[in-house]
């Protein structure tokens, strides 16, 4: 960074290693995304007794460059009777909320982007202008499909936000912070003095698992992915998009996917904090492996849900936001208020 | 203070290029081939008879209203929340009168019907 700063001076050096950073994020995400496209079908694959792709490289592992080149090649269609300038900013409205989250996810105590005090408001605020992409796609592709999909998808991503910020308002309960690094601080002490027993997902396993669903939910992923739905409106909002439009609805997808797995990691299952007491030498120390592997179980669970329930009707997945969720989540904020004010009040 | 906020401007900038890129990329290298057939909207194998913009079913409107309600709530939230510890008691029971309040309209519009969907 000095070397920078001395090449180009204050200002410029500084926005240079910015950007170094965000690559360094960025990066490893997209390689993410693009293999956990691969994870899914292979787990699913094995899931079903079939043994998923494996021509592409060595056991299939080069299958995703193969996709995307495939994607580049072919033609971007703009269908004549679409809004042609919002049909092309769709995509860009949808991947970039779902990166620009990725500024102030925390990975380690220090290692942070951008460690600012509001950090779960805005990951508030930018998650929910990811619904934009879905509205605007469904719009401009003027299909009765796409129309019927971008409005279901929305109404039931608005649906499940509310129950997700019922879940959100506990976690600040008990952490007192909106500060993400020090909302998996305060995980770290508690019963069994910094285990796997003092993260917020035993105190609040309510609002864990409200969270849980409704990422799934949020995510429009199986089996809540009556927007999308193969069998009775084809792709849903982004059925008249092809070639690397598409893509970028894909990749957007998977990355909201990751999103909400590094969240629920750090809200609920202490972030980078080890599962083990402080004690137990190298297995206790925390890092950013612990992140890594908590990321991987949340997604693999997405898998497993996706290989295991047949979709919902959406009067179900409705019920269950409003009638299920909402009720259950504004409950336990109430005891866990309630526990808070007591003298067995863990959180002193 | 407000140089903790630059990053993530930044990011936003490199969140549209990353959407931007592969459509420039795209617009590229693959193939353009125009063609009334292929331009005109998707529809089961026959010409599209009406217009897509049509008329929808208006409970997606409800859900949207009641969701800016309830966003709205938890804005309210948000901030009392995180500062619960220092309020205490009476700062507790306060949010139990607000609370209570919302559930006497989450009750009404859950007899009106407004959360069916047949």
């Amino acid at each position: 960074m000095e070397l920078l700063q001395n090449l180009l001076g204050t200002e410029a050096g500084l926005a240079v290693w910015t950007l170094l950073k965000i690559l360094a994020i960025v990066a490893p995400l997209m390689i993410g995304v693009a293999y956990l496209t691969l994870a899914e079908r292979k787990v699913i694959g094995y899931m079903q007794i079939r043994i998923g792709p494996n021509r592409v490289g060595p056991k299939g592992l080069l299958q995703p460059l193969a996709d995307g080149v495939k994607l580049l090649m072919k033609e971007i269609i703009l269908p004549t009777k679409s809004s042609k300038g919002l049909f092309l900013v769709a995509p860009v409205l949808s991947i970039m909320p779902a990166l620009a989250a990725w500024a102030v996810i925390p990975f380690t105590d220090t290692m942070v982007l951008a460690n600012i005090d509001a950090s779960l408001l805005f990951i508030m605020a930018i998650t929910s202008m990811g619904v934009y992409g879905v509205i605007v796609a469904g719009w401009a592709g003027n299909s009765k499909y796409s129309f019927l999909g971008a409005l279901r998808s929305s109404a039931q991503i608005v649906s499940y936000e509310i129950s997700m910020g019922f879940a959100l308002v506990g976690v600040l309960m008990v952490s007192g912070s909106l500060n993400l690094v020090e909302i998996v601080n305060q995980q770290g002490h508690g019963i069994g003095g910094g285990s796997v027993l003092s993260w917020n997902w035993l105190p609040l396993f309510p609002l864990f698992l409200v969270y849980l669903i409704s990422g799934v939910a949020e995510t429009n992923r199986a089996p809540f992915d009556v927007a999308e739905g193969e069998s009775e409106i084809v792709a849903g909002f982004h059925v008249e998009y092809s070639g690397m439009a598409f893509a970028v609805f894909f990749l957007a997808e998977y990355a909201n996917m990751i999103l909400v797995s590094a969240l629920t990691a750090i809200m609920f299952m202490g972030g980078w904090l080890s599962p083990f007491p402080a004690s137990w030498g190298a297995l206790g120390a925390s890092g950013v492996i612990w992140l890594l592997a908590k990321i991987s179980l949340v997604l693999f669970l997405f898998l497993w849900f996706r290989a295991t329930f047949p979709r919902y009707r959406y009067d179900q997945i409705m019920r269950l936001g409003w009638k299920i969720f909402i009720p259950v989540s504004l409950v336990w904020v109430l005891v866990v208020g309630a526990w808070m004010m007591s003298p067995l009040s863990l959180w002193n | 203070m407000l140089q903790n906020y630059f990053p993530i401007l930044m990011f936003v900038v490199v969140g549209l290029l990353v959407g931007v890129g592969p459509l420039l990329l795209g617009w590229l290298l693959a193939p353009n081939r125009p063609d009334p057939e292929k331009l005109s909207p998707y529809e089961c194998g026959f010409e599209a008879f009406e217009d897509a913009r049509m008329k929808f079913d208006v409970r997606y409107y409800l859900v949207a209203i009641l969701f800016i309600l309830f966003d709205l709530e938890i804005a309210f939230l948000f901030p009392w929340a995180v500062v619960l510890k220092e309020l205490g008691m009476y700062g507790f029971g306060v949010m139990i009168e607000f609370i209570t309040v919302l559930t006497i309209g989450f009750v009404y519009m859950w007899k009106k019907g407004a959360l069916e969907w047949e």
